[in-house]
C-alpha cells in the first residue's frame, strides 16, 4: 500500500486517496472552437506509460483535496506530492 | 502410553504439564511447550501423511515454518482446519489432528498403487495425459485427481472465530529474535526508537536455543532470555511472539500474522483467534535466518530423513530422539553439532561427510568425543518404506563422479545438513534485486530498494560474533538517524567454535543400475528425473520449469527445495546458478488463514450501514428493508399479511389518491456557496442557471465529459451566493468528488465552496392530491397555496418551532413537496406529519411504491441512467442548452450520439395487460427469429401501474420516437419469457404534467 505525503494532511495511507489519471491533461477551455481530434486526446487518449508519471489523486477520506503526485508507475516510488495550483519547475 | 523417544531430562519444555492428544483417533501423550510434532515423535510415529502424487509416506523433514510433509488437519474447539504443519502447530491439552492426502489410511493407502506399479507420474504429467479427450476432464479427471489428492478439507461452517486487523507505525521493524534480531531491536530500543521485534515461534532466541555458543558469559539461551526481558520492560518497544511477517508491500508496509490464540484449546472470551498487522516501518531489519538444505541421494523423502538441524533441535528444545541408532549425512560442520548432541545424550551416531580432510574445532571435539566418522562418504540411498531402517553408503571419489562399493548400514534416522540457505523472502519481495554468493552457494540480498536491511544468516553471515557485530551497529546507526540519540553498548564477549569451510555438492549420483528416486521438492514430489525431462523437453527459464515441474509450488513455496533445482537447472545445462536465476518470491511466506485476511469484515461488519433519523419508527411499523447503497431503506410497510407486490400498490395508489409520506433522508445534498456558484452550476448542468431566481428550485441534468448522463437532480437557490444541490442516492458522493475535481483542478478561478450535507437533512417526499391540505396543517403560518408556493417554489419556514424548509419539487408526478429539517429534528417531523396527516389518510410509501409511482410517469432514474444513456436516450435533451457550453457539450455531436435510430426511452405494455415484464429483458421484432434474434432494447425498468391497473415497464429502445404504436416481443430466456408487447410513450400517467402544477 503506497504512502502518500498529502501537502496539507501529511504522510496518509493509500487508502484514504482515491486516483485521478493524469495530471498533464488539461480540458480544453470552454466555449473555444476545438477539434474532433483534440477533444478526443482530451476525453479518451492517455499515455499509460511506464516510469515517471505527474497524476491526480483525491484525499477523499482526509481534507477532500485534489493532489498532484509524482509517482514511478513501474516502482511505484513517489519523488514528489504538489498542492493543485503548486507551479512545478 | 511412554514417550519411548523422550530423554529423561532437557529440553525446554514444561514437564509438569502432560498433556492428552489424538492424532489419526489414536490418543497420546505430550508436555507442555511440546509442537504436535515433538509430541508425535516422542511417542515413536514418523508417518503422518502421504505425498501428493505418488502418495508416498511422509514424515517430518524440519521442526518449523520449512516443513514439506508433516501437513495435517487439525481439530479445536468443534473446528477443523486444513493446512496446518504438525512443526509449527504447538501442543494443547484435547488437540486432534488427521492425516492428510491418504485414504482410507495413512498405513493402507490406495493413491500408493501408483507408487508401487511405477506408473511415475512424470514432469508436465498433468498438462500431457488429462488434456483428452477435452470432456474428460470435467467428468472423469479432475473429480479423480481431486478425491485422490487434496492437502486436507476447509471447513464449510461459519467461522465462529474473530479475527483482527491492526494499523502500527514504527521506526524498526525486526523480524525474527535470533542473535541478530535481539542485538539490533536491543540497539535501536537504547536509542529510544520505537521498536516492532516479530518472531514467528512461541520461544525467542532462534538459532540461541539450540547452538553451543556463550554471549557474555551466558549461554546463547540464557542471553536471549535476559535481552527480551529487558526489551518487554521498555515502553518503546513491542515484542510479539507467534508472529511471522509474511508481506513486504510498497512504501515500507509490512503485514505481520499474529497468532493470539491457535495454541491455546479454545479461544479465550474477548481474545480475537489470530490478528493482522499492518506495519508501516521507517526502517526494516530482516533477521530471517537461514533454512539447512538437504543433500539429494536415494529415496531421500523416506521417513526419518531429515534435517539435520532439525534432529537437534528435537534434541535441545522438546528432548526428543528422532532416532536411536542416527546416521549423520553432511557436507559442513553443522551436522557434527547434531551427532554431537545425540552423543551428549548417550546416542551413538555415525558421521558421514563427503569432504576429504576436513579440520575444525567442532571436527576435533567430535573426534574426541568418540564419535565414528567416514570422510569421502555419501549416503547413497535410504532403504525401508514407512521409516528408514538402513543406508546404504559408500565412498565417494575426489572429483565426487564416481562411486566405491555400496555397502548396507542399519540406522532408524538419517540426518542431512547440505550447509545453509538465506531466507531472502522478504528481502526479495520488497523489490531488493538478490545476488549470487559464491561462498554459500545461495542467493542473498543486494542493493536494498526500500528501507531494509538484511542481517546475520539471511545476509549469508553464519559466524555469530560477525552476526551479532553488524546487527548492533545497524540497530544504533538506524535509531541514531531517527532519534538523534546515541547510546553506546558494550559489545559482549563471544565464545564460538569455528567451522570450516563446507563442501560444494548437493547431489549424490546414482550407482549403476540403480534408479532410485532422488527428490528435490518434497511435497510435490519432484524429483531430479522430472527437471531432467523438461530441460530435455526445452523448457529453459526457470519460472517455467517451475510450473511445468511444480518445484516450489506446494505450500511450503520450496523453502527446502529452491536452490537444488537451481543446482540441477545449471549443472545440466552448464550456466552457473545466477545466470539460472532463482523464480520470484512472493507473498505470503507462510499460508495465511483466510479468517485473519477478512478481519472483522464479516456479516453485517461487511461494509458500513447507514440510517436515517427515522429508521427506528420505520421498524416500529413493520418496514422491510433493502439497501440502497449502504443506505437502508423502507422497501413497503407492512399490513397484515400483504405481500411486497400488495403492499406497495396500496401505498402507490394512496399517493395518487390521497397523500403518502416518503422517507428520502438518503439523497445526496450539496451545499454551494459563494459569489461564483450560479456559473458553477451553469457549467456543470446542460440547462442554464444563471437565472434561477432566489427561492426558486430548478431540475438539472449534469454529464461526463464524455457525454454520458452522470446525475440528475433539483437544486435551489436559497439566497443570493448560496444554493442546495440535490443528488441521486446512489451518486452522492461521486458528485462531490466531480464538483471539487472543476473547482480545484479546471476552474480554480471561480469562487465557490462545496460540502456534503446528506447527513446534516433529514427529508420527507408528502405526495398526493392531499398534500397541499396537510401541508397547511403542518405550516399554518405560511401561505402554501398554488400562488404561495408555485411548483418549484422553496420556502423557509418554522414546523412546530423546528427549522424547516419546503420544496414544492416531485418525484411521484403528483402535487408534491419535500420538507428537510435537521436531523436531529426529522424523527419529530415524520411523527407530526403521521400524526397531522391522519384525516387525509396519510400513509407512509416505500422505495417499492416510489419507483412504481416514478416508472408510470416516465421519470428517469439509476435505471435508464446506467452509464450508457446521453441526454436523448432518456428524454431529457431538452434541458440541452444551445447558448452555453457545459461539461461533457462536446461530446455530444460524436457521430453514434446524433444518428437518426438513436436508441430512446419508450414505455411497455403486455397485449394481454396481466404478464409482469422481467427487468432486464430483450426487446425483439420477431420472437422466433433463429439465434442471434437481433436485439432492439432493454427493459430497464417495470412496475404494476396503479392508475391503469396492469403492467408497464420502461425501456431503452433503439429509434424509439418512431416505434410507438409497434408491437415487439419481450424475451427473457432467464426467466424463460415470451410476452408480446405494445409499445407506448414513457409518460403513461399524466402526459402533460398538470398534476405536479395543480
Ligand atoms: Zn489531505
Amino acid at each position: 500500500m503506497l504512502y502518500i505525503k498529502c501537502p496539507y494532511c501529511g504522510m496518509r495511507s493509500q487508502n484514504e486517496f482515491s486516483y485521478g489519471g493524469d495530471a498533464s491533461v488539461k480540458r480544453p477551455e470552454l466555449n473555444k472552437e476545438i477539434s474532433d481530434e483534440e477533444w478526443d486526446n482530451f476525453v479518451y487518449n492517455r499515455k499509460s506509460l511506464r516510469g515517471k508519471h505527474l497524476e491526480l489523486w483525491h484525499h477523499l477520506a482526509g481534507c477532500r483535496q485534489w493532489i498532484k503526485v509524482e509517482r514511478d508507475t513501474a516502482t511505484h516510488e513517489i519523488f514528489n506530492t504538489y498542492k493543485a495550483d503548486e507551479v512545478i519547475s | 502410553m511412554v514417550q519411548k523417544f523422550r530423554l529423561e531430562n532437557g529440553g525446554l519444555i514444561n514437564r509438569d504439564k502432560k498433556l492428552s492428544f489424538k492424532f489419526n483417533g489414536k490418543t497420546y501423550y505430550g508436555y507442555e511447550g511440546d509442537t504436535l510434532a515433538s509430541a508425535l515423535i516422542a511417542n515413536g510415529i514418523h508417518l503422518v501423511g502421504r505425498s501428493f502424487k505418488y502418495h508416498r509416506p511422509r514424515g517430518f523433514f524440519g521442526a518449523g515454518v520449512d516443513e514439506p510433509y508433516a501437513i495435517v488437519q487439525l481439530y479445536r474447539n468443534n473446528e477443523t482446519e486444513p493446512n496446518i504443519k504438525a512443526t509449527e502447530q504447538e501442543l494443547f491439552e484435547g488437540l486432534e489432528a488427521k492425516s492428510v492426502n491418504c485414504w482410507p489410511s495413512v498405513n493402507f493407502d490406495i493413491g500408493a498403487i501408483n507408487n508401487f506399479l511405477k506408473i511415475f507420474l512424470p514432469a508436465g504429467f498433468y498438462y500431457k495425459t488429462f488434456m483428452w479427450p477435452k470432456s474428460f476432464w470435467y467428468r472423469i479427471y479432475e473429480p479423480f485427481i481431486r478425491k485422490a489428492a487434496g492437502l486436507g478439507v476447509a471447513s464449510t461452517k461459519h467461522d465462529k472465530e474473530r479475527y483482527e486487523h491492526k494499523y502500527e507505525y514504527c521506526d524498526l521493524l525486526i523480524t525474527g529474535s535470533g542473535p541478530s534480531g535481539l542485538a539490533s531491536a536491543y540497539a535501536a530500543a537504547k536509542n529510544g526508537a520505537r521498536v516492532i521485534l516479530a518472531e514467528d515461534k512461541p520461544r525467542f532466541g532462534g538459532s540461541l536455543l539450540t547452538s553451543d555458543v556463550n554471549i557474555g558469559n551466558q549461554s546463547g539461551e540464557d542471553w536471549a532470555n535476559s535481552i527480551i526481558s529487558e526489551l518487554n520492560e521498555m515502553p518503546n518497544v513491542v515484542v510479539k511472539n507467534r508472529s511471522q511477517v509474511f508481506g513486504y508491500y510498497d512504501h515500507n508496509m509490512l503485514v505481520m500474522s499474529e497468532k493470539v490464540s491457535d495454541h491455546l484449546p479454545k479461544t479465550k472470551k474477548h481474545h480475537p483467534k489470530q490478528r493482522l498487522w499492518y506495519i508501516r516501518a521507517k526502517e526494516v531489519l530482516i533477521s530471517s535466518g537461514s533454512i539447512e538444505r538437504p543433500i539429494v541421494f536415494g529415496n531421500n523423502d523416506t521417513p526419518g530423513v531429515m534435517l539435520s538441524s532439525a534432529a537437534k533441535e528435537y534434541l535441545k528444545v522438546y528432548g526428543v530422539l528422532v532416532g536411536k541408532n542416527p546416521l549423520v549425512f553432511t557436507n559442513n560442520d553443522s551436522g557434527y553439532e547434531t551427532a554431537i548432541e545425540f552423543k551428549k545424550n548417550g546416542i551413538n551416531p555415525i558421521i558421514l561427510d563427503t569432504r576429504v580432510n576436513p579440520q575444525s574445532e567442532i571436527i576435533d571435539e567430535a573426534i574426541n568425543q568418540g564419535i565414528k566418522i567416514k570422510f569421502s562418504y555419501v549416503v547413497v540411498a535410504a532403504q525401508g518404506y514407512k521409516k528408514v531402517s538402513s543406508a546404504d553408503i559408500a565412498k565417494i571419489s575426489d572429483d565426487k563422479k564416481q562411486l566405491g562399493t555400496v555397502e548396507n548400514i542399519k540406522c532408524d534416522c538419517i540426518c542431512v545438513s547440505g550447509f545453509w540457505t538465506p531466507t531472502i523472502h522478504l528481502a526479495s519481495q520488497s523489490g531488493n534485486k538478490t545476488k549470487f554468493k559464491e561462498e554459500i552457494d545461495a542467493f542473498v540480498p543486494g542493493t536494498s530498494k526500500q528501507n531494509e536491511r538484511t542481517l546475520g544468516a539471511a545476509n549469508g553471515t553464519f559466524t555469530l560474533e560477525e552476526t551479532l557485530k553488524s546487527s548492533f551497529t545497524a540497530g544504533q546507526d538506524l535509531s541514531k538517524k531517527i532519534t538523534n540519540n546515541d547510546n553506546k553498548i558494550s559489545f559482549p564477549n563471544v565464545v564460538e567454535k569455528k567451522s570450516s569451510q563446507h563442501d560444494k555438492f548437493w547431489c549424490v549420483p546414482l550407482p549403476k543400475g540403480k534408479s532410485y528416486k532422488r527428490f528435490l521438492d518434497f511435497q510435490n514430489d519432484v524429483a531430479v528425473s522430472d527437471i531432467e525431462i523438461a530441460l530435455k523437453e526445452g523448457y529453459r527459464s526457470i519460472e517455467h520449469v517451475k510450473r511445468y515441474t511444480t518445484l516450489g509450488m506446494a505450500t511450503d513455496q520450496g523453502k527446502t527445495s529452491n536452490l537444488n533445482g537451481l543446482q540441477l537447472v545449471s549443472d545440466i545445462e552448464n550456466k552457473v546458478v545466477p545466470a539460472v536465476g532463482h523464480t520470484t518470491f512472493r507473498p505470503p511466506y507462510t499460508p495465511i488463514s483466510i479468517g485473519a485476511i477478512v478481519g472483522r469484515e464479516v456479516g453485517k461488519h461487511s461494509k458500513p450501514i447507514r440510517k436515517s433519523p427515522m429508521h427506528s419508527w420505520h421498524e416500529k411499523n413493520n418496514a422491510v428493508f433493502v439497501d440502497a447503497g449502504v443506505w437502508l431503506r423502507p422497501r413497503y410497510y407492512k399490513q397484515g399479511k400483504e405481500n411486497l407486490f400488495e403492499a406497495s400498490k396500496r401505498e402507490a395508489k394512496n399517493v395518487r389518491m390521497n397523500v403518502g409520506v416518503c422517507d428520502v433522508t438518503t439523497l445526496g445534498k450539496i451545499d454551494i456557496k459563494g459569489p461564483d456558484s450560479a456559473e458553477l452550476l451553469n457549467r456543470v448542468y446542460t440547462n442554464a442557471w444563471l437565472k434561477l431566481p432566489v427561492g426558486k428550485a430548478r431540475y438539472g441534468v449534469m454529464l461526463r465529459e464524455d457525454g454520458i448522463v452522470m446525475d440528475d437532480g433539483t437544486t435551489t437557490r436559497v439566497s443570493e451566493n448560496h444554493y442546495h444541490m440535490t443528488t441521486t442516492t446512489a451518486q452522492a458522493a461521486n458528485v462531490l468528488s466531480h464538483l471539487e475535481y472543476y473547482l480545484q483542478l479546471v476552474w480554480p478561478e471561480l469562487n465557490v465552496n462545496v460540502v456534503s450535507t446528506t447527513e446534516q437533512w433529514a427529508g420527507a417526499a408528502i405526495a398526493g392530491p392531499k398534500s397541499r391540505k396537510l401541508l397547511e396543517k403542518l405550516f399554518p403560518n405560511n401561505d402554501v397555496s398554488n400562488e404561495g408556493l408555485p411548483f418549484m417554489g422553496y420556502l423557509e419556514s418554522d414546523l412546530f418551532g423546528v427549522k424547516a424548509r419546503i420544496f414544492r419539487i416531485s418525484f411521484s408526478g403528483e402535487l408534491a413537496y419535500e420538507v428537510n429539517v435537521e436531523s436531529n429534528n426529522g424523527n419529530f417531523m415524520w411523527e407530526k406529519i403521521i400524526e397531522l396527516g391522519q384525516e387525509f389518510k396519510v400513509q407512509p410509501y416505500g422505495t417499492e411504491a416510489l419507483s412504481t409511482l416514478r416508472i408510470e410517469m416516465g421519470h428517469v432514474a439509476g435505471s435508464e441512467l446506467d452509464g450508457r444513456t446521453i441526454s436523448y436516450d432518456t428524454s431529457l435533451e431538452g434541458l440541452i442548452s444551445k447558448k452555453k457550453d457545459f461539461i461533457g457539450k462536446r461530446s455530444l455531436n460524436r457521430e453514434a450520439f446524433t444518428s437518426d435510430d438513436r436508441q430512446k426511452i419508450v414505455g411497455v405494455v403486455p397485449l394481454d395487460k396481466k404478464t409482469s415484464i422481467p427487468e432486464g429483458s430483450h426487446l425483439v421484432k420477431d420472437a422466433k427469429a433463429p439465434l442471434p434474434n437481433k436485439k432492439l432494447g432493454h427493459i430497464s425498468a417495470s412496475c404494476w401501474s396503479v392508475e391503469h391497473d396492469n403492467p408497464f415497464s420502461l425501456a431503452i429502445l433503439k429509434d424509439g420516437k418512431n416505434m410507438i404504436g409497434e408491437k415487439l416481443f419481450v424475451m427473457s430466456p432467464l426467466k424463460n419469457k415470451v410476452i408480446p408487447v405494445e409499445i407506448v410513450s414513457s409518460h403513461y400517467v399524466d402526459p402533460k404534467g398538470e398534476r405536479v402544477r395543480s
